[in-house]
């Protein structure tokens, strides 16, 4: 995917304190209006913005590899199933029908990422024998592994009609499943939805962090050096292989953490699809994915919040917004929120690769130069 | 033996469908060199016009126009979106593929909504014949045969009109046949309305009973998914691969199902795929692409 343009290396500007400083400024304010967010907004509209954050851990993890390393993927939904069920194993206590070993949920979820980014690197040993599109086929099979895998295996996934459960975040004095709180903050009970809500903004902020830092470095150089051109990374000393494999594991471990946000949406809730098309996991999640990254942008971190924005919230936002509670299904021949949402997220797939390749990120740069000048 | 010989008809039935997407697969790969993830709508869309018109017009004319708008939506495609980036690399075009399967999938789901499921195999679905001893389900002869004949025509044609010719040579090297006088939109709009075709044949049996399941042309879209595994196990750039590709995911797909559990059946089309890309990352026939610094 060469069509994004990697970040030149210059020289800092002399107004580059300035913008700094209105940089930290900003990110401030930012994180202001999400602390008092919950304050304002019903449960309702912050489980839409939970959902849209955890969209946005899982594409950023996509859209670096498929935009700064160059490789395709359609397994992104088989390594969140994979977070998932490792968090519920990590962390619940297990019964006479689950395994499970009982941990520390923040140690849990600290493992569940680890563990996930190791699977990701276990396919390196294919990964790196593939380009392009065979790729992204051979990836695809992962879908499909995962989701017999899952079903055969309910002791570790849980039962594919009852699921399994996992607990909630608990941190020493903080509860984010807290069911009796005695938290007021300017007179508004924080009880688990608002918890959660700061919690998974917290983790995207992180997620986003640790994605920048990644890219300007030594790390992102090294993926673009593969991306660009293999052959010009090996005479420079650029392992292709292990490049390949880290962007892989870390790609694979964005997923991980988006599939413990998919299971603390459920309210702790891990049930593995019933089938492989439609479903939490399924091929059609795996192409959701892959259209966040394309419609924020390859490669741009902050297009694929945007992304996320449009292909998960929307489908939750529209019923809202409708007034029914329902979030409907592909059946009936009725406009359902998700007949709705699939057909503009296909629209803007095909449109933006037909007139802004970079995605929003570069319709956001595009305007960014005009107001400039 | 009766039962694995008769395992072995259904999979060569089987696979002779997913022959036929995947050779349209590979048509169109050779022509734009770009995946077309929209197969899967192509397949759906002629199942519903045909499906949608069988009522009113009988079995035999619904299946023609079938294939006949399959063909046309391949053709629309590539005229009206891929022509029209032409900045954008294969590998973006495939994405857009992407795009305008999840539209036409999306629709057609709406527009059949909860209905009772449709079916378009009239004439052999659900029937069982004779052959050589072995009772087997009419649906898979037919397609086999069906399949050798239109696989057989298009590999006389492709090696010997002038279209075939045209299409070798455009995939040989797209700048030097442009030059020699070979117009390559006619060859790549072609390419698409064959491949489109070819996908019309197959949901005529792919919303069937017999190899579709209960829920008819609804699931046409994921059984049709397998046909990326065919087309990708005979390698993408060649057309006799991807018979061999559809033959190899048709047959292991029959003999998983028979002999593990027919949850077990997807995943092993996809098992094999990767080991035949472990060995040969280009595909079994594949042209492996060779790296110039």
């Amino acid at each position: 995917m060469s069509e994004t343009v990697a970040a030149p290396i210059t020289a800092r500007p002399a107004g580059a304190r300035k913008t700094l400083l209105l940089k930290t400024i900003g990110a401030l304010a930012l994180g202001v209006v999400v602390f008092l967010l919950p304050l304002y907004l019903s449960s309702q509209y912050l489980l839409v913005l939970m959902w849209v954050f955890t969209g946005a851990v899982g594409a950023m993890g996509l859209t670096m590899l498929i935009g700064q390393a160059g490789q395709l993927s359609l397994a992104h939904s088989f390594f969140v199933l994979v977070g998932g069920v490792s968090y519920a194993v990590y962390a619940s206590p297990g019964d006479k029908d689950t395994i499970g070993f009982g941990l520390p949920t923040l140690l849990a979820l600290v493992l569940a990422v680890v563990t996930t980014g190791l699977v990701g690197a276990l396919f390196a040993p294919i990964s790196g024998r593939l380009r392009g599109i065979y790729l992204g086929v051979a990836s695809l099979s992962l879908v499909f592994l995962g989701f017999w895998l899952a079903n055969q295996l309910p002791s570790i996934a849980g039962s594919a009609s009852s699921g399994r459960y996992a607990p909630s975040l608990k941190l020493p004095g903080f509860d984010f499943g807290e069911q009796n709180p005695s938290l007021y903050v300017l007179n508004v009970e924080i009880g688990s939805a608002e918890r959660s809500f700061w919690l998974f903004a917290a983790l995207t902020a992180l997620a986003y962090v640790a994605g920048r830092g990644a890219l300007s470095g030594r790390v992102g150089r090294g993926w673009r050096a593969v991306r660009d051109n293999e052959a010009m990374a090996t005479v420079m000393g650029v392992s292709v292989v292990r490049q390949k494999a880290t962007a892989f594991a870390v790609s694979s471990a964005y997923a991980g953490l988006a599939g413990v946000m998919v299971v603390w949406w459920y309210s702790g809730l891990m049930k593995p699809d019933e089938a492989v098309d439609f479903g939490t996991y399924g091929t059609t999640v795996a192409i959701s994915y892959l259209a966040m990254c394309v419609i924020g942008g390859l490669g741009s971190l902050g297009g694929s919040i945007l992304g996320a924005a449009i292909v998960f919230g929307l489908p939750q936002l529209l019923p809202l917004l409708n007034g029914s509670t329902s979030a409907g299904s592909l059946s009936g021949t009725a406009f359902t929120p998700v007949v709705i949402t699939n057909l503009i997220f296909g629209a803007l797939i095909v449109l933006i690769i037909m007139f802004e390749p970079r995605g929003f990120a570069g319709l956001g740069q595009r305007i960014v130069r005009l107001v400039r000048r | 033996m009766s039962t694995f010989l008769q395992v072995i008809v259904n999979g060569l039935g089987q696979g002779a469908v997913f022959a036929l997407l995947a050779l349209g697969f590979v048509i169109i790969y050779k022509a734009t060199e770009t995946i077309n993830f929209a197969h899967g709508s192509l397949v759906l869309i002629g199942g519903y016009v045909a499906f949608a018109v069988k009522p009113h017009l009988g079995w035999l004319v619904a299946a023609l126009v079938g294939v006949l708008v399959a063909a046309i939506a391949g053709l629309l495609i590539e005229r009206v979106l891929l022509a029209h980036s032409r900045n954008a690399s294969p590998d973006s075009l495939a994405i857009l593929t992407i795009g305008v399967d999840v539209i036409i999938l999306t629709e057609v789901t709406r527009r059949l909504g909860t209905a009772a499921a449709p079916f378009l195999g009239d004439p052999y679905d659900n029937k069982a014949m004779q052959l050589l001893g072995l009772t087997v389900s009419r649906t898979y002869v037919v397609a086999l045969v069906v399949a050798a004949i239109l696989i057989g025509l298009f590999f006389l044609a492709f090696r010997y009109t002038s279209w075939g010719l045209e299409m070798r040579a455009q995939s040989e090297n797209r700048e030097a046949s442009a030059l020699m006088g070979i117009r390559s939109w006619r060859v790549t709009a072609s390419a698409w309305a064959v491949g489109g075709a070819l996908a019309g044949i197959a949901v005529l049996f792919l919303a069937t009973n017999d190899i579709g399941g209960g829920s008819g042309l609804l699931s046409s879209h994921t059984v049709a998914f397998a046909a990326f595994p065919a087309a990708i196990i005979g390698g993408l750039t060649s057309p006799g691969g991807s018979v061999v590709g559809g033959l190899v995911v048709g047959l292991a797909n029959a003999i998983a199902a028979q002999y593990v559990s027919l949850d077990f059946a997807n995943v092993a089309v996809y098992l094999v795929m990767l080991v035949v890309l472990l060995a040969r990352p280009a595909g079994l026939f594949g042209k492996v692409e060779q790296l110039r610094v």
